[in-house]
């Protein structure tokens, strides 16, 4: 293994955010492979040469049959051994906006019982019943186990999608997610800094503001919110008033969930 | 019969979808519903046995919140009505193509050709008072479009005793393939019957053109000898009447204008389009040194950094999105997108760009027959837009609305695409397209079907109640998508020598364009992939099926080419080959069909003449307010139509895919109020940004439409200069959108109509030359005219000029919130008494119910006095001078004022006293006068006199002061307090009117 951990992001069929992604990763001193989903499809062993998987965001398969179903079928079909070897060993998953639908639907997330293909929750319908764009408040819970989130306090992030509501209308599985530290981060009210159901700052109407899951070894995690869309100060809606009062806000960048990802692998690699 | 399959959500769950059904039923039907429960219906037309069936039953159903049934799933508690809506024949069905890849997974086998998969969707309706009649209007007017859907209605016995429905949308009756040829040898009356039946919309002249052509004893004697009847085949008559149809041949701009201007004075122009456009960007090419390709290709190319060009093109998509709004919008921005992807040998696709004329969402006058409600046509076309731009992972970069009632009869939809092309690869430049003879022609992408079949010629003509149901297309942003990335591919892999889109026209028209390139073509359409059987060859000629492309490939490149595409899950099909003989062959089988000699094909088409007649019109001012508080008007102006808030529907579109968005479309505090422009990156890594601006007024064109087109490239220059751009390195395009300018029976100001164009073009070399500001690419779309239900309605003359600029560090960029209290207000640039079609006037004309009195001096652009302030505001902005920038448009100073206290959620003391102003002036026009060409800028208060030495050349005064307090002042001449009102008030005039709609 070289110095640098190596990612593999999947690509194509609808799937669009990997040039933003790996730069993420690069900037964060990871080295990225981008490979179309039916060549690993095709030969799904490649996955073990890489430490780290991303399932990106766009719309796979257009969404057409509800976000994520039809990707997370055929990943689950041809690639749950594979899947299984991978997180066995360590390797790291992240899953971003339509990558975390995937993951719910897979049943990578939230991995309760060391059940990864059984789907426990539904990422269903905003509220509003349609597609939004905006800037959200995150805060990343301080007892989750996720290594993505290590220290990690509060953060502003880009959100896009149709369906990131987290549901389910059993209480007892959220009840399970919430103890064993599945909830990574949570949508918050600016003004309070706490957990909101208010529109629109909970941006879909997420049971518990959850905005980000990770399984109970906080090494696969999804997101709805965008953290490589956020690689810029610049791309701060608020940039040009923060420039007045005391400078650009680097640290806050989405960048370091990434940097977080690669610090871990770099310690146990 | 179809294996059917119902899915519903599981009891108690919230389905938002039925919810925003219900809401609009209420808001915009105004029909008495209470709730509405939906369900996904799949019928598949599949060989399957019970075991199979039921897996993919369950593979189909989220286990979570969804429950599914094979056969009929069991009624909701209680309602009232049932809709079921589903395809007819032939209309793309995505969701349905999808479910087929699933089905194929799971069955370990591919479907056969007789195969498929179909959906529908279920609405479960209560209320109780509902009648048939208005489910059915529900139906028709919300959840379906009758020309594409099929609509059934039940009510809860009549549902009962229906068998269970396992029909599905497929043709059983297939039609033999055959080739039919024209008689042209009948009288002029009978010639024209030929045109008008056949959707050809080819005019007399250009009738006996052809008949001409084809009696040519040269041509008839070659004809014999490749055994082709003497009279044209269907497939080289529709050729022709596409190839030359004002969609694609722009008859009206190239055509020969004899010109009589107020006095009586005469002048002849021949080709507007030479004259002005082409003309003025020639004149400008010699004094810049980074226009690339312009005017020759599918998109405008323009020098950005030693590694990139930038590629911009802007379509109108304006007959299909009348004829179906959602279907008419998303082929328009996917459409759009092929256009940069075919620009020289292939770009990537950066940002999206749109823009809509519509009529009143809010319009209850009288419709007429046939045409749908604006709002309606709003929603459909806002969702296609969305779902194309959303699923083509293409952020937006700049929107717009603009409302007229005359937008009723056509509403325009403008979708614009940047793309960045590598200077160049393999050595080679990548704007430079060619074609050696025995190049393979390789369709690529989506198959054809019947869709589209005379969008071109039927776009060149008004709207009439028959117009044909197959010119609506849907387009598939996932199938374009994957096609997209395979061409990347092939591209960088030096596989395909060059290609360009099929759009209007199909492969007729991208085959016979790139055909020039190597001499002519031959074609066996039988070798075309077809959605389904039964197409006739022209037909397959002529289809507009989205989602493809023609490319050029080397014979040695073929095999490599095909198998990547297969990997990749694209269709690709060698159908031809390129050649030098200039003539377009196309076969069926062994039998040729058609033999269409290049010369006559692309340059046979008689030059059209056209009169045009200028004279003044005159329309009365409306009375002058009397003296006193302005702030009910400042509210009013925030809260119209064209100038509030568009902010609910904008937020459905993703703008930040890609992570390169700078200064967004909204910016502010609280992320709300539109910037002037928009910044994005073009890479990465590299600080230098693009810069999107446009310039759009339908109003001052019924004043003079030489005002409104100097007016409109003002507007997207002064855009681009706000926010920071250069204003050395800015490009323009132009689309214009005009109702019929040529004279006929039915349109007896038709010469009116086109002096009006001629001005507008006169304004465009004027403003561009001074300006330097060349167009690189535009469109024209001639026939915007209704004539349904008896009543015709045209539209105003309208342009948009759309600009793209560069800043070269994206840190000195600059927004129009006001910053601190104690930054002293400047004005920039001299406001005169140009009140005339204004925002006010508009106003005022319609409280005082005299709606077209809106006359008056229409704001007239003075190029070198503007440009000398350009110049200073570059010069301002690089040093980081401007703490805020905006410049009025729409409104004036008053609604200037209040977008930059409402963006920066503080408050201003204005005076109107020391304002720069070339006469007296009252505070009306003080206020409200939309003089071009003037910046609104703050700066911190240590900088002052910097900012004043800046400006010293131009005319500059300060007005006030930003405040702590959330209070925005403004006092007239005499001191009087004309405006008194807190940034949250206002806000919530601009921001109401459109919410939630």
């Amino acid at each position: 293994m070289g110095s640098k951990p190596s990612v593999l992001i999947i690509t194509g069929n609808g799937l669009n955010c990997e040039a933003e992604s790996q730069a993420a990763w690069e900037r964060s001193g990871a080295v990225v492979r981008l490979i179309h989903l039916n060549d690993l499809l095709a030969s799904a062993a490649i996955l073990q040469d890489h430490q780290a998987l991303m399932f990106i965001g766009g719309f796979s398969y257009g969404d057409h049959m509800g976000s994520g179903l039809v990707m997370g079928l055929r990943i689950r079909n041809a690639l749950r051994a594979e899947l299984s070897r991978f997180i066995e060993s360590g390797g790291l998953i992240l899953g971003v906006c339509n990558g975390f639908q995937v993951m719910i639907k897979i049943g990578l997330l939230p991995g309760l019982d060391g059940d990864y293909f059984s789907q426990r929750l539904a990422l269903m319908q905003n509220d509003s019943g349609h597609f939004r764009n905006d800037w959200v408040e995150l805060k990343f819970e301080s007892n989750s186990p996720c290594v993505f989130t290590r220290g990690l306090d509060e953060m502003s992030l880009p959100i896009r999608h149709g369906e990131g509501k987290v549901f389910t209308p059993d209480r007892r599985v959220i009840e399970q997610v919430e103890k064993a530290g599945c909830v990574a981060c949570r949508y918050t009210h600016p003004e309070t800094g706490e957990p909101t159901n208010q529109f629109p700052w909970n941006p879909n109407g997420s049971q518990h503001a959850i905005a980000g899951l990770c399984d109970p070894s906080g090494r696969v995690f999804g997101l709805m919110p965008h953290p490589e869309a956020y690689l810029l100060p610049e791309n701060h809606p608020a940039w040009s008033f923060d420039r007045l009062t005391g400078g650009l806000p680097r640290e806050r960048l989405g960048l370091q969930l990434f940097r977080n990802a690669v610090d871990y692998m770099c310690a146990s690699g | 019969m179809a294996h059917r399959i119902e899915i519903a959500l599981k009891r108690g769950i919230r389905d938002a979808r039925g919810q925003s059904a219900v809401s609009t039923a209420k808001s915009f039907l105004r029909l008495p519903v209470r709730s509405c429960e939906t369900r996904d219906i799949y019928k598949l037309d599949v060989r399957l046995n019970q075991k199979q069936k039921t897996a993919i039953r369950k593979a189909f159903t989220d286990p979570v919140i969804a429950v599914s049934s094979e056969g009929r799933h069991r009624p909701p508690a209680k309602f009232d009505w049932l809709v079921e809506v589903g395809f007819k024949h032939g209309v793309t069905d995505n969701v349905g193509r999808t479910a087929r890849v699933v089905v194929e997974d799971l069955l370990r086998r591919t479907l056969d050709a007789d195969e498929e998969v179909f959906t529908s969707r279920q609405y479960f309706w209560r209320g109780e008072t509902l009648t048939r009649e208005q489910v059915m209007t529900l139906a028709r007017d919300q959840l379906a479009n009758s020309l594409i859907h099929s609509i059934e209605v039940f009510d809860p016995t009549s549902w009962a005793a229906h068998p269970i429905d396992e029909s599905v949308p497929r043709l059983t009756e297939i039609s033999p393939v055959e080739v039919k040829t024209y008689d042209l040898s009948g009288p002029d009356d009978e010639l024209m019957k030929i045109s008008r039946d056949g959707i050809l919309s080819l005019s007399l002249l250009e009738m006996h053109a052809i008949r001409d052509h084809f009696t040519d004893p040269e041509i008839s004697r070659r004809r014999a000898e490749g055994s082709l009847p003497c009279e044209p085949t269907d497939v080289e008559m529709e050729c022709i009447a596409q190839t030359w149809s004002e969609h694609c041949k722009h008859k009206i701009f190239a055509g020969v204008v004899h010109y009589s201007d107020a006095d009586g004075n005469q002048r002849t122009i021949d080709s507007l389009f030479n004259t002005y456009i082409r003309g003025a960007t020639t004149k400008i090419g010699e004094e810049i040194d980074w226009l690339v390709s312009v005017f020759t290709d599918n998109a405008g190319v323009i020098r950005f950094s030693d590694r990139y060009n930038l590629v911009f093109k802007v379509e109108t998509h304006n007959s299909p999105s009348a004829l179906d709004p959602y279907g008419g919008a998303i082929t328009g921005i996917v459409g759009c997108n092929r256009d940069p992807m075919g620009t020289g040998i292939g770009s990537e696709l950066l940002y999206n760009t749109w823009g809509y004329c519509l009529g009143s969402p809010f319009y209850d006058g009288d419709l007429p027959e046939g045409l749908f409600h604006p709002r309606r046509i709003r929603d459909g076309v806002h969702l296609g837009v969305i779902d194309g731009g959303n699923q083509s992972g293409i952020p937006w970069a700049r929107g717009f609305e603009r409302f007229d009632e005359r937008f009723i009869g056509k509403p325009l939809v403008f979708c614009g695409t940047v793309g960045r092309i590598p200077v160049s690869i393999y050595g080679k430049p990548t704007e430079e397209k060619e074609i050696l003879p025995g190049d393979a022609v390789v369709m690529v992408g989506g198959r054809i079907g019947k869709d589209g079949i005379h969008g071109a010629t039927f776009s060149s003509e008004e709207l009439r109640a028959e117009s044909p149901a197959q010119a609506v297309q849907i387009g598939d942003p996932i199938t374009q998508r994957k096609m997209y990335e395979f061409l990347l591919e092939a591209r960088d892999a030096g596989l395909y020598r060059t290609l360009t889109d099929n759009g209007a026209g199909g492969l007729s028209s991208s085959v016979g364009e790139m055909a020039k390139l190597s001499g002519g073509a031959e074609l066996d359409l039988a070798l075309a992939p077809l959605k389904y059987e039964g197409l006739q060859p022209w037909e397959i000629f002529l289809s507009e099926a989205q989602e493809r492309m023609s490319l050029a490939v080397p014979q040695e490149c073929v095999n490599q080419l095909l198998a990547l595409a297969d990997r990749r899950e694209v269709d690709a099909t060698v159908i031809g080959a390129f050649r030098s003989e200039p003539e377009l062959v196309l076969r069926y089988g062994e039998k040729i069909v058609g033999r269409l000699d290049m010369d006559f094909l692309h340059e046979g088409c008689p030059t059209m003449e056209l009169s045009a007649r200028w004279t003044e019109p005159e329309f009365p001012a409306p009375r002058p307010l009397r003296a006193g508080s302005r702030n009910q008007q400042l509210k009013d102006i925030l809260g119209s139509l064209n100038v509030c808030s568009k902010e609910y529907k904008s937020r459905m579109y993703d703008g930040e895919v890609k992570g390169l968005s700078i200064l967004k479309p909204f910016t502010g505090v609280h992320r709300d109020i539109p910037g002037d422009a928009s910044i994005l990156l073009a890479e990465l890594d590299s600080r230098q940004g693009v810069v999107i601006s446009e310039g759009i007024n339908p109003f001052y064109s019924d004043l003079d439409t030489y005002h409104m087109m100097a007016g409109v490239i003002d507007e997207a220059v002064r855009r681009i200069i706000s926010v920071g751009g250069r204003c050395d390195r800015i490009a323009g395009l132009d689309n214009f959108c005009w109702p019929d300018p040529v004279p006929s029976e039915s349109n007896p100001d038709g010469a009116y109509k086109m002096a009006q164009l001629v001005r507008a073009l006169e304004a465009l070399y004027d403003v561009t030359t001074a300006y330097r500001v060349p167009c690189i690419s535009g469109k024209d779309s001639m026939k915007n005219d209704s004539v349904r239900g008896g009543r015709k309605i045209s539209i105003p003359p309208t342009v948009l000029f759309s600009a793209v600029g560069i800043i070269d560090d994206i840190a000195s960029a600059v927004t129009l919130s006001f910053k601190q209290p104690g930054d002293p207000v400047y004005m920039v640039g001299v406001t005169k008494d140009e009140l005339g079609a204004s925002e006010f006037f508009r106003l005022l004309a319609d409280r005082q119910r005299t709606p077209g009195a809106t006359g008056g001096t229409v704001p007239a652009v003075e190029p070198s006095t503007a440009l000398a302030t350009y110049r200073a505001m570059n010069q301002a902005t690089a040093t980081g001078l401007l703490r805020s920038s905006h410049t009025p448009t729409l409104g004036g100073l008053a609604a200037a004022l209040a977008f930059c206290s409402m963006a920066g959620d503080r408050g201003a003391d204005i005076e109107l006293k020391g304002l720069p102003v070339d006469a007296v002036l009252s505070d009306d026009a003080r206020l409200f006068s939309e003089s071009h060409s003037r910046f609104l800028v703050t700066c911190a208060p240590n900088r002052e006199p910097e900012l004043q030495k800046c400006f010293e050349a131009c005319a500059t005064a300060r007005i006030g002061t930003v405040i702590e307090e959330p209070r925005l002042r403004v006092r007239g001449i005499r001191g009087r307090l004309l405006i008194d009102a807190p940034p949250a008030t206002m806000r919530k005039a601009f921001k109401e009117t459109l919410h939630g709609i």
